[in-house]
């Protein structure tokens, strides 16, 4: 089944079109990856899905829904999480008050029954607890719980951006350079929780990623972009072979 | 050091992590609570201007320091609570129903005004709720029949089942209705923190960004916080109306903003307790100041009380300094003595410096 359709998706910035023209299709329950040089508009694909921009043409559907029109707090709402490149966290709060706020989708009650802390509020507190607790131990981060973001390491604070993430317990996740700036074993884990994710928590998993030892490893398809626009589409080592990917990483022209 | 055990998810869901830590608290409501029967009329009335400041700070705090928005226009929402609350007791509205109907007001035209007002940030936002504050005024003045215009308007004593509040005839009674206030509405604002709804007025302060990927509507929630934040605020001025009994707009000036703003940012951004610290300090030190003044005239026969504004800079000296050597506040300074008391002799020189925060680009991710 198709999860995601991104059609002639394109937005330009004045005059630098940022992403012109991209189409590809996630199936479910695939680790689809998006590769290609610096500048190349991946972030921006992702922002794009995520609707911080609006698009200048063409539509994404998820889930068989036209989410092109939608507002950007819908899409989280809607099953689809994300990560940030240079993580986003909420640095004044505890991790785990970061994760708990990845639980908002969720939220049962209103801010009257809040303010009055009924027995209600206490009960659906518990339940995102225990989800919360759920991906602390999936990303094995117990020693951290209590620890405020702004004093913790970089590598840990990337983990706590993937597990805020999952903690909506979303249906598709966009990580944006997971691994970037991890060392080897910190990107090995990466790769591990990507499969897992995959495997054991049924996610659809799109990935931009510089680390091609990483995207070999866990994509099902990758996809090369390169000023704004689709190079090429296939296994991660069709998409390497591709000389227009290969031309696109050196800045060479190809007839 | 203290070391809590935790064994349930609720030791994190509580408001207090121990029962010694509520101890404290319930002990300091009671000392409050037996206040008049200890200290003298004046003093009395003394702290239930600072109990009144306080509830007007927690209003502006859970604006600024919870939800990152600043507002130069509290005097005005303190305003429309007096006046609410006053005018429907003028046409016999017990103060049980005005009271509430005050903070709805406040509430109501706060939520309303923060819509349009939600785009802007940080000096865009100060300046457009100065101009709010300036239409209120105009407003006030503009519909005398209602507030007494220029002249004023009087605040009727409050009585509640036969038992009379009036602030002159039974101080003693209207302190103990503050404090009862007070601690209520304390109450709803630790509960708020603790629930989703405050964890996205927390999110919508640090990440705009996150929040929305998080599906926060971001524009609801601030206006949802600007209308709380107006109705405690209101609540304030409804009993700060009852305080000085007969008052007119001047009472609510530009100046009452601005206090109100040293009160959150000197008690410490973020942080409840931040909003009784700095209410004590601008209510207390110029009482302070006045007292060791005449205290200098009389064993010394200095006489700076006929140096004019003396008192003022000597005030505004301690609110820049603070500003300067303790952005954290008062109530941050409290944390790290006792921070140095629970660890000596093991505390460090630089174990409260700000870690490191990785740079942000103003570009978006
Ligand atoms: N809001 C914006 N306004 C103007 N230009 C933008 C904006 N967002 C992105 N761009 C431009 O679009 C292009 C693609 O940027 P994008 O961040 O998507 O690259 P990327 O593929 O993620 O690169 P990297 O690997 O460095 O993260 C760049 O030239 C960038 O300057
Ligand atoms: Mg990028």
């Amino acid at each position: 089944m198709t999860l995601l359709q991104v059609e002639d998706l394109a937005v330009h910035f004045g005059g630098v079109k940022a992403v012109d023209g991209v189409s590809f299709n996630v199936e479910a329950g695939e680790v689809f990856s998006i590769i290609g040089p610096n500048g190349a508009g991946k972030s921006t694909i992702f922002n794009l899905i995520s609707r911080f921009y609006k698009p200048t043409r063409g539509t994404i559907r998820f889930d068989g829904q036209d989410i092109t029109a939608m507002q950007a707090h819908q899409i989280g709402q809607l099953g689809i999480a994300r990560t940030f490149q240079n993580i986003e966290l909420f640095d004044h709060s505890t991790v785990l008050d970061n994760l708990l706020m990845g639980r908002h989708t969720h939220r049962s009650t209103n801010w009257v029954q809040d303010m009055m802390y009924l027995p209600k509020v206490r009960r659906s507190e518990r339940g995102h607890r225990r989800q919360v607790e759920e991906v602390i131990e999936f990303l094995e981060l117990e020693a951290y719980r209590d620890k405020l973001i702004a004093g913790l390491p970089y590598g840990v604070r990337k983990v706590v951006e993937i597990g805020r993430a999952l903690a909506m317990g979303p249906k598709m996740i966009l990580l944006d350079e997971p691994a970037s700036g991890l060392s080897v074993e910190e990107s090995q884990e990466v790769a591990f929780w990507v499969e897992d994710m995959r495997r054991d928590m049924g996610l659809t998993v799109l990935m931009v990623e510089h680390d091609m030892s990483l995207v070999n490893q866990v994509s099902d398809r990758v996809l090369a972009v390169a000023n704004g626009e689709a190079l090429a589409m296939g296994t991660p080592a069709e998409v390497q072979a591709n000389p227009q990917v290969k031309a696109a990483y050196l800045g060479t022209e190809v007839d | 050091m203290k070391v809590i055990f935790k064994t349930s998810y609720d030791n994190d869901i509580d408001l207090h992590e121990d029962w010694w830590a509520r101890g404290k608290l319930i002990a300091l409501v009671a000392v409050m609570a037996v206040l008049p029967f200890v200290v003298g009329e004046y003093y009395l009335a003394e702290a239930t201007n600072t109990l009144i400041w306080s509830l007007a700070g927690m209003g502006l705090m859970l604006l600024v320091g919870h939800t990152g928005q600043a507002s130069l226009g509290h005097a005005a929402f303190m305003a429309i609570g007096a006046y609410t609350d006053a005018a429907l007791m003028n046409i016999g509205v017990p103060w049980m129903v005005a009271f509430p109907l005050a903070a709805l007001a406040a509430g109501l035209f706060g939520a309303l005004v923060a819509i349009p007002a939600v785009r802007m940030s940080g000096i865009y936002l100060a300046i457009a709720t100065l101009a709010l504050f300036v239409i209120v005024e105009e407003m006030i003045i503009i519909m005398e029949p209602i507030t007494g215009g220029v002249g004023g308007i009087f605040a009727p004593s409050i009585t509640i089942a036969g038992v009379d509040f009036d602030r002159y005839t039974s101080l003693n009674n209207f302190y103990w209705l503050c404090l009862g206030v007070v601690v209520l509405v304390t109450w709803l604002y630790a509960n708020l923190l603790r629930s989703p709804t405050g964890r996205s007025f927390l999110a919508v302060r640090d990440s705009e960004v996150s929040a929305r990927a998080l599906g926060i509507n971001v524009t609801r929630t601030r206006s949802l916080a600007f209308g709380l934040s107006c109705a405690m605020t209101g609540l304030a001025g409804a009993l700060m109306g009852h305080y000085i009994s007969f008052f007119n707009y001047e009472l609510f000036s530009v100046f009452i903003s601005i206090n109100l703003l040293l009160v959150v940012t000197i008690g410490g951004l973020g942080f409840i307790q931040g909003a009784f610290f700095g209410a004590i300090l601008i209510t207390a030190v110029p009482q302070l100041i006045s007292i060791l003044r005449d205290g200098l005239n009389s064993t010394t026969g200095i006489d700076l009380g006929s140096v004019p504004g003396l008192d003022t800079l000597i005030f505004s000296c301690i609110l820049i300094g603070f500003i300067i050597y303790e952005p954290a506040g008062l109530y941050g300074r409290w944390l790290k003595m006792r921070a140095w008391v629970q660890l000596f002799p093991l505390a460090r020189r630089d174990m409260f410096r700000r870690q490191k925060t990785y740079i942000k680009t103003e570009r978006m991710r």
